[in-house]
């Protein structure tokens, strides 16, 4: 039994690893539109989402992921995972659900019972009242149950450590590990607000316009679980369980060792072209030094999106020209600019994780780094 | 034309009936105080950037003698109050800022892996203060360090050395002193 225990903690610290952790939350964003139909099912999803529930009580009795598990402010975090999990099932199988009743040339599960109205007065208010008395007794039974996880007074000679942001913005702060502090704290936060709010104004396919599916949109579907489920969600459970002392990674079972000293020996684009292939030193003059960085960038952000709708396999080309034919070159090029943007924090962490790339271009001289 | 607006206005005061222009005359008088309140407050608010007192350690402090530090370690004495590290190499004094690079935070000194380590995004330094690991994008800095008249050593935060912009090569930026 022990021995069992310690085997499956030991499997779970190893999958925790950042590239196998980051390798599978990948799969398991395309597999679940690809398999859609099958995992949805009620007795599969929710055997699922039990087993999910024992793991999370069996990783309880594990003493280093209890004292993480039942800080105060990380309570709300292992709530969000089992309401992530639900919700997200929630809609897949009704996209699912009416995926099968198009084909069958039935009506959709929005469309049943149209013809009857309601009132606003009293059926939603009502129902809008009960879950708000609901909320307010759930806050304060909670803010009277659990305590603040407050530390000694602040001092700006002691750093806590870890030093973590509140828990909403850990996968910002993951961000901050990997791009420059100007890029990864002003412009990409503002990117991601401003992409989110252009999505009505980009997107104009009215399929799935009050209705779920899965099929009809299944590009946008696995595109906003990447950067919802992926790229935020899992990098708050990455920031909260994974990252220990001195913000390096550590098993969810792990004990954070402060001495745990992990060799990172980061090295810049420049560096790792110059001293490690070419066996010369740096350039004198930045411009020459970051030059194949700034052309991987521009090529990366400007050459790279004409490229999209020329991809010969997999009918991929196929994909963005009709995209590009149906939204028009503004949007189309738009959506693509963000949608790199996006692609480039995954880029950046696989390449930090393997190759311990720190910046593809970086000129301290003039405080740009990418 | 100001007394007939206010004329008007108390007319409708007075009588309890509203004309068309006295309401605008209302409106316009209301739009007046609102903006007057509105500047008032950002006055106010300009006020708060000049602090009555402002609570600053002085700038150059005394380190203690040379003898008292020893080679290669880093001396942390003053970090809590100073924001400083002095260290003590084969040559001479140098003092590194306690200021990480990427984003402010205060590093620690890790003295068994030779190495400050930051707690917030993981950047490393080594004991001279280049940066290796993590997100800093440049060296820590250092500040001017010399000898005081007394034989202790001085160092004075208002002047700092920066590694890229080879800085670090100036004279006041070391102080040398030969073991
Ligand atoms: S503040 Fe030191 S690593 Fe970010």
């Amino acid at each position: 039994m022990e021995a069992a225990s310690d085997t499956l903690k030991m499997i779970i610290n190893k999958i925790c690893e950042p590239e196998p952790f980051f390798i599978l939350m990948v799969l398991w964003c395309f597999a679940s539109v690809i398999w859609a139909d099958k995992w949805v099912k009620p007795k599969i999803a929710f055997t699922m989402m039990g087993a999910f529930f024992l793991l999370y009580l069996f990783s309880l009795t594990d003493s280093n992921f209890y004292s993480i598990a039942t800080k105060g402010d990380n309570i709300p975090i292992i709530a969000m995972l089992f309401m992530s999990v639900y919700f997200t099932w929630l809609g897949f199988w009704r996209g699912v659900e009416n995926d099968k009743r198009k084909a069958e040339g039935r009506p959709m599960i929005e469309e049943e019972g149209k013809e009857v109205k309601v009132l606003v007065w009293p059926h939603l208010i009502y129902i809008e009242f009960i879950v708000g008395i609901f909320c307010t007794a759930l806050l304060v039974v909670w803010s009277i149950v659990i305590m603040a996880p407050l530390e000694e007074p602040a001092s700006s000679a002691a750093t806590p450590n870890p030093s973590k942001a509140p828990w909403y913005f850990l996968g910002l702060q993951e961000m901050l590990v990997y791009f420059d502090p100007w890029m990864a704290g002003v412009v990409a936060p503002s990117l991601i607000i401003v992409g989110l709010m252009a999505i009505p104004y980009l997107d104009k396919n009215p399929k799935g316009n009050g209705y779920y599916t899965i099929k009809e949109r299944w590009f946008a579907i696995s595109f906003f679980n990447f950067g919802y489920l992926v790229l935020w969600m899992a990098l708050i459970f990455l920031g909260t369980v994974m990252r220990g002392p001195n913000w390096n990674f550590f098993g969810p079972f792990d004990y954070w060792d402060v001495h745990k000293q992990p060799v990172l020996n980061n090295l810049n684009l420049s560096e790792l072209f110059f001293i490690k292939t070419l066996d010369m030193g740096l350039p004198e003059h930045w411009l020459k030094r970051e030059a194949l960085g700034i052309a991987l960038t521009v090529i990366y952000l400007f050459v790279l999106p004409v490229l999209f709708d020329k991809v010969p396999f997999f009918k991929i080309g196929e994909f963005f020209k009709k995209m590009r034919i149906e939204m028009g070159a503004v949007r189309y090029y738009t959506f693509i600019f963000l949608f790199l943007t996006m692609m480039s924090l995954p880029i950046k962490m696989v390449l930090r994780w393997t190759v311990n790339l720190k910046y593809v271009v970086a000129i301290p001289e003039y405080f740009f780094n990418i | 034309m100001a007394f007939r607006v206010f004329r008007s206005i108390n007319k409708a005061a007075l009588s309890g009936e509203v004309t068309r222009r006295s309401f605008v005359n209302w409106l316009g008088l209301g739009w007046l105080m609102f903006t007057a309140a509105m500047g008032a407050c950002t006055a106010a608010m300009g006020r708060f950037m000049m602090p009555n007192v402002l609570f600053e350690p002085p700038m150059a402090f005394k380190a203690g003698f040379p003898d008292e530090y020893q080679e290669g370690k880093v001396d942390i004495r003053w970090k809590a109050k100073y924001g400083v590290w002095v260290v003590r190499e084969k040559g001479g004094f140098y003092a590194l800022s306690t200021v990480c690079t990427h984003l402010g935070c205060t590093p620690n000194w890790l003295s068994a892996d030779s190495k400050f380590k930051c707690p917030c995004h993981g950047s490393g330094f080594y004991i001279t203060g280049i940066h290796f690991e993590g997100p800093a994008p440049r060296p820590l800095e250092r500040y001017k360090i010399s000898l005081a008249d007394d034989g202790q050593i001085l160092v004075d935060k208002s002047k700092i050395f920066q590694q890229e912009k080879g800085q670090w090569e100036d004279a006041e930026a070391y102080l040398p002193m030969s073991a």
